[in-house]
Formats: structure tokens, C-alpha cells, sequence
């Protein structure tokens, strides 16, 4: 484990010129939302729970029919999460509204993916398997890319993807796509905000959905909860909620505003663009084995070990 | 250099090994149970719960308790300690059979393990598990080549392959002595990267959990995560050594290494020290101690988790008499080790939480017998490599 003066100068020069050449630092972090995707407005006031779109949903990604499709009777019995069969689904709540005769009135939540505007799964993935398109704002998976490490589903604050826990070899990570493929088309929607018979399901640019979510607030004194869902969540998702009773009846988690991608990203860029710390510590720890190389060519007395 | 390592050349087999035998078994059909029914039909993964057993044990843990290879390493390569360094040899094999079970177990919990290669082509450097494998793969690498030297001393000038064989004799003792005269040069640069690259991936596995604020218990979420690993996988660098020296010495019956241990243990005491004060004073800033009353299977799972795996050890290693005894300082090595494994296991499963779907885990016996499998080939290899590879120290009488 010699290590010579000269070896020793040869690389800090190198190593030295390499930190050197780093630029200013990473700089804080931006977000890398596209300006203006595509979303859905979801209303809950008008969702009557008549499951269309999971059905739509199946056709359209050739997806297994949904469970008991024309039964609207005891699916709602239990709390459903989209999974590897299902991009989609309608759970109902009872969240303690009446109608005038007394009797509890329901309201119908579907849940998907909501195409984070700075997606954390997208951030996590180790391989860049998942993707924001620049384009339509759509959160989309590459499974060429994909190692299966489900770190995406780790990371998600909205726990949407679902993994093929039962294939042994090629297992995929299944997640509402946003239709992506029919968005790219003109005119194109995606399958369950088509075929919604109640308008509960709005598509159009995410800015006019914001401006319509709002119209509707005001124009409605009373009948929603002021607060557009998804609007600043997690820096903000591409699909957007409105209802009249809170979000957190509805399983729709409180979350904070910042980005879940940022903390982690802000600390890595900061200590490992281009390398600046690992070659600084390289070059420290040389720096102390040549010391102490040198140290051990001399004759000394020998390390004490614990004195008494 | 007064130490010689030398080959044990003990008897292998003994009923221990055959318990291991069994627990490899019972590892291996679960293992092919994987591969023919998938990762739900041996384990009790969900979509709210992907990462279990396998990731919080097989990875995080393993990663953790290979500390002793780098920091050993650091103290008698690069600090220039060289009373220390008999416990390089084994600690450097405990680091690199740890890692190649970090990779095997890797192998078993991902979806596609056929496509474990892929992170070398597509590049993310948004994701902290981008970072964190390439740091492993390439330490993984240094480790084999830093272990070289080990076989080079065995084997050179003395390979002697029987019948049809032989006429590679030769060139493997070229080989072997080329590798020798090469690696002599250069290895000041494998020790350091092993070094860099340790500290790279160490802290950032505390990176791992950042991305999900809303998932991890507070009690352990703060940005100082991957501070926290950093310097608990010093600490446990040490300790995790005296853990192995003593069970090594003693089911090997070999020479005590006390004049080595206490010393080293004296700058646990830092190490633990610095890591206590971090965790102590990141509660208290955060306030988060107003958790741990609350008597929950989470907040007792983090008092046990620092009483017994920080605080205690931490105090009985400051006294210089527990560190001369070899029981004592045997239980507080045992106690760091634990604590840094309940860590682990407390940021990957315990602190998780997903708070909208149905999460109960517990670990399937099918995730159970991977993990023991791997535990159990780990310990029976390092048996063999030690058995004949010069790794551990020369008993004296034998030595003199």
C-alpha cells in the first residue's frame, strides 16, 4: 500500500483540476413541471357512482373487465384501490350528509393516477422507467426501462402503482397512463372523462381547469368546500378534485405543498454534481494516507494502544 | 508488520455447519418458489407495502454491518494505524461477502431480476437508488479486487492443478504474480475509492426514505436522514467487528484479540457519541419527542431502538473496564449492532406507514427463509474462505 510522492502528486493534480473545473453549484432546486398539460376536473357533486369509467378504462387499456360491472349493489360494500387489473376505481362514503328525509347521502370518489406536475415516482425511479410528457403533463411508464425495484410505489404520496406480484419473470408496475396515446391525437380524451354520462369527469388544459374549478366555487356559495384539490398538492397534479365534503373523507390525504421530490433531489445535486464531493474526499484521504505513509517510513515509536 | 494471517485449517464440517446446511435449504426452495409463482406467491408484499423484509434486511442491513470493511480499512490503510491491521483481512471479507448478498438479495426482491443491469444504461440521476447502485456495484467490484492480495498470498508460485489441469500451472502463477507486482501500485487508489465510495452510499441509502414525507413516522423522517446513516454506519463499523472477532475466536479457538479491540473501541465511543448527539439534538429541534409517549408499536420500536442500541452501549463503552473485558464489550458491541440493525429496519418497514390503503405487514415465511438463506450461506462461506485463505490472525504459539 505504498503510495509515492510522485503517484501521490500526479493524481491531487488531477483530482485538484477536476474540482476545480466544477462549475457553480447545483443551484436550487426548479421544478420541471411542463407549462401547460393537459388534466381532469373532477366533481364529486356529480359523480352518481355508475362506474362507466372503470368500465371505459379496462376497454380502453385492454385491462380485465371490472368486478361485477352492472351490480351497483355490494361493490361499494368494501374500500377499493386501483391495482394491477384496475387503473381506476369508485369507492362511496358516507360522510355524514343527510337529504331531507334523513337518510345518509353518499358521495362517489374515483381515484387514479393524479400526474403529479413534479411526479415523485418519476423522480425515484431508478432507471427513468416513469416520465412526465412534456406535452400532455401525463405520467407514463416505460417498461422496456423498468428493473421492477417499485420504488415508484415507495415514493408515490398517492400509493397508485400497483405491481404484477404474481408474474415471476416479467412482472409490470400498472398505473393509470392518462390515456396518453389518445391525448397525443386531436380531439382526443382519455377513456373515462369520455364516456362519463354526468360531466363529473371535465378533460381540457389544466390552466382552464383551474379557472373553471373556481368559477364553479363561486358561483355554487355553499355547495363546495373551498379548496381546489390538487391545485397546490404535492407542487401541484394534473388532475384536479372539487367537493362538497372534505377531501380527507373521501381518501384523498392531506399533503403539503412542497414537491415530494424536492428535499431528496435538492441534497443530491447539491453533494454529487459532478462528483465535486467524492473527489474532494478522495482527495483529503490521499492526502492523509501520503501523510501517514511518510509518517511510517521513519522509525517511531509504535501506536499506544488504550493507555490506563 | 509483526501479524500473520494464515488459512485455519480446521475441521469444516461440524454441527454447526450442517444447522446452516439446513437453513440454506429451506432459503434455496423459497428462492425457486419465487421464481416459479412470483414475488406475492412467497411473500406478504402489497401495493401499499412494496418494500418488506428483503429490502430493509437483506439490503439496508446488509449494507450497514459491511461498515466494518471501509472503516477498518480507513483506520489502518489510509490513518496509517497499522496495530490494526489483523482485523482488516477479516472485516474486508465480511464487507465484500456482504455486499454480494446485498446483490443477491437484490436479485430475489426485484420484479425483473434479469434486468439488474439496466441502471448502467439508463441513467437517473434525479433518483437516490440510481446513485445508490452504482455506488454499490462499483464498491462491490473494489472489494474483490481489494481481497485479491489474500488469494495472490495463498496461491503464488504454488498453483498445482491436478491432471488434466496442470498445464494451466503457469500461467495462473504469472497471473498471480503479475496481479501481485500491478496491485502493489496501485491499490493506495482502491482502498481510498472503497473509502469515498462507502460514505457516497452509506448516506445516501438515508436518502432513500426523503421522498415519501408523508409515509415515514416523524420520529425518524428528517432531512438529516442520510447524516444519520453515515455516521451510524461508522459507529457500527467497529463494534461489528469485536461482534465477529469474539464469535470467530471463540467457535474457532483461537487467541483473543483484546489488545487490539479496546483500543479500537475507544473511538466507538466518538463515533456513537457524535451519532447519539445528532439523533438527540434532531429530536429535540424537531420537537419530536412529543411522540414518544404516545405507547404506540412505533414509538416503542424507536425508545428501544436508542436506549438500547445508542444510549447504553454508549455508556458502558466510555468505561475503560468494560472495554478490557472481553464478555462486556462483547455485549456492548452486540448491543450497537442490534441497535443499527433495528434502525434499519425501523426507517423500511416499521416507520412506514402509507396512510390511505389497509397496512398490516408482517413477513411471510417465504421472506423469512430467503433472508436466513442468505444469512446462512453468508456464514458458510465466510467459514470456507477462512478455513483456507490466510484471512484471520495467526494463533501465537503457531505464529512464533
Amino acid at each position: 500500500m505504498e503510495l509515492s510522492r510522485r503517484t501521490f502528486f500526479k493524481f491531487m493534480g488531477a483530482t485538484g483540476a477536476a474540482v476545480t473545473t466544477k462549475t457553480s453549484s447545483a443551484g436550487a432546486w426548479t421544478s420541471k413541471a411542463p407549462p401547460d398539460p393537459y388534466g381532469c376536473l373532477v366533481d364529486l357533486t356529480r359523480c352518481i357512482g355508475c362506474r362507466k369509467c372503470e368500465e371505459a378504462c379496462s376497454e380502453v387499456n385492454q385491462l380485465p373487465a371490472p368486478e361485477s360491472p352492472h351490480c351497483q349493489c355490494t361493490i361499494f360494500d368494501k374500500k377499493r384501490r386501483p391495482d394491477e387489473s384496475a387503473y381506476t376505481v369508485v369507492n362511496r362514503y358516507f360522510t355524514g350528509k343527510v337529504d331531507k328525509f334523513d337518510q345518509p347521502l353518499p358521495t362517489f370518489a374515483k381515484v387514479q393516477c393524479m400526474h403529479c406536475q413534479d411526479p415523485a415516482c418519476a423522480s425515484a425511479c431508478i432507471v427513468g422507467a416513469l416520465t412526465k410528457d412534456e406535452v400532455t403533463g401525463a405520467v407514463v411508464y416505460d417498461v422496456t426501462k423498468c428493473i421492477g425495484c417499485r420504488y415508484c410505489m415507495v415514493a408515490c404520496p398517492f400509493e397508485i402503482p400497483a405491481y404484477e406480484y404474481f408474474d415471476p419473470i416479467t412482472p409490470r408496475v400498472m398505473k393509470c397512463t392518462f390515456c396518453n396515446e389518445r391525448l397525443s391525437k386531436e380531439g382526443g380524451l382519455p377513456g373515462c372523462a369520455a364516456i362519463c354520462p354526468t360531466e363529473a369527469i371535465t378533460f381540457g388544459k389544466r390552466k382552464t381547469l383551474l379557472k373553471l374549478a373556481k368559477k364553479r366555487l363561486r358561483e355554487n356559495p355553499g355547495t363546495y368546500i373551498d379548496h381546489v384539490y390538487g391545485e397546490k398538492e404535492v407542487g401541484g397534479t394534473s388532475w384536479l378534485y372539487i367537493s362538497s365534503v372534505p377531501f380527507e373523507a373521501v381518501n384523498l390525504p392531506v399533503l403539503p405543498d412542497r414537491p415530494s421530490p424536492k428535499l431528496a433531489e435538492t441534497i443530491q445535486h447539491s453533494l454529487f454534481s459532478y462528483l465535486w464531493s467524492p473527489i474532494a474526499l478522495f482527495a483529503v484521504l490521499g492526502a492523509f494516507m501520503y501523510r501517514s505513509g511518510k509518517k511510517q517510513s521513519r522509525p517511531e515509536k509504535r501506536e499506544v494502544p488504550d493507555g490506563p | 508488520m509483526d501479524h500473520k494471517s494464515a488459512p485455519l485449517k480446521k475441521k469444516f464440517f461440524t454441527p454447526g455447519v450442517y444447522v446452516m446446511l439446513a437453513f440454506m435449504a429451506a432459503g434455496a426452495i423459497a428462492i425457486v418458489a419465487r421464481f416459479i409463482g412470483g414475488i406475492g406467491y412467497v411473500s406478504n408484499l402489497t401495493n401499499a407495502r412494496p418494500w418488506g423484509l428483503w429490502v430493509g434486511v437483506d439490503v439496508a442491513t446488509g449494507v450497514a454491518l459491511a461498515a466494518g470493511g471501509f472503516t477498518t480499512a480507513a483506520l489502518a490503510h489510509i490513518w496509517g494505524r497499522h496495530h490494526y491491521e489483523p482485523i482488516t483481512r477479516p472485516a474486508l471479507l465480511t464487507a465484500m461477502l456482504g455486499y454480494t448478498f446485498v446483490v443477491l438479495g437484490l436479485l430475489v426482491d426485484i420484479g425483473r431480476s434479469w434486468a439488474i443491469w439496466k441502471p448502467m444504461v439508463y441513467w437517473n440521476f434525479n433518483s437516490v437508488l440510481f446513485e445508490v447502485a452504482m455506488c454499490v456495484m462499483i464498491y462491490l467490484n473494489v472489494l474483490y479486487i481489494e481481497f485479491i492480495p489474500v488469494v495472490v498470498e495463498q496461491f503464488k508460485g504454488r498453483v498445482n492443478l491436478p491432471g488434466s489441469f496442470a498445464f494451466l500451472n503457469r500461467f495462473l502463477n504469472r497471473l498471480l504474480a503479475l496481479a501481485d507486482r500491478v496491485l502493489g501500485k496501485v491499490m493506495w487508489v482502491f482502498v481510498i475509492l472503497g473509502v469515498v465510495l462507502s460514505c457516497m452510499h452509506q448516506s445516501s441509502l438515508g436518502s432513500l426514505m426523503l421522498v415519501a414525507p408523508t409515509k415515514i413516522h416523524p420520529l425518524w423522517y428528517s432531512p438529516l436522514l442520510p447524516l444519520f446513516f453515515l455516521t451510524s454506519a461508522m459507529a457500527v463499523g467497529y463494534p461489528m467487528v469485536v461482534f465477529e472477532t469474539t464469535l470467530a475466536t471463540t467457535s474457532f479457538q483461537l487467541d483473543s484479540e483484546m489488545e487490539i479491540l479496546t483500543p479500537l473501541t475507544r473511538i466507538t465511543v466518538f463515533l456513537l457519541g457524535s451519532y447519539m448527539v445528532l439523533k438527540l439534538g434532531d429530536m429535540a429541534f424537531r420537537g419530536t419527542y412529543v411522540y414518544l409517549l404516545e405507547g404506540t408499536f412505533q414509538t416503542n420500536s424507536f425508545i428501544i431502538e436508542m436506549l438500547f442500541g445508542v444510549i447504553i452501549p454508549f455508556a458502558m463503552l466510555v468505561s475503560l473496564r468494560v472495554r478490557q473485558s472481553r464478555k462486556a464489550l462483547f455485549t456492548a458491541a452486540s448491543l450497537i449492532v442490534g441497535g443499527v440493525v433495528l434502525n434499519r429496519i425501523n426507517v423500511f418497514i416499521v416507520a412506514y406507514s402509507p396512510p390511505l390503503a389497509e397496512n398490516r405487514y408482517f413477513p411471510a415465511p417465504g421472506e423469512i427463509f430467503v433472508t436466513l438463506g442468505l444469512i446462512a450461506t453468508l456464514m458458510f462461506l465466510y467459514r470456507f474462505l477462512v478455513t483456507w485463505l490466510p484471512v484471520l490472525q495467526k494463533t501465537r504459539e503457531v505464529a512464533s
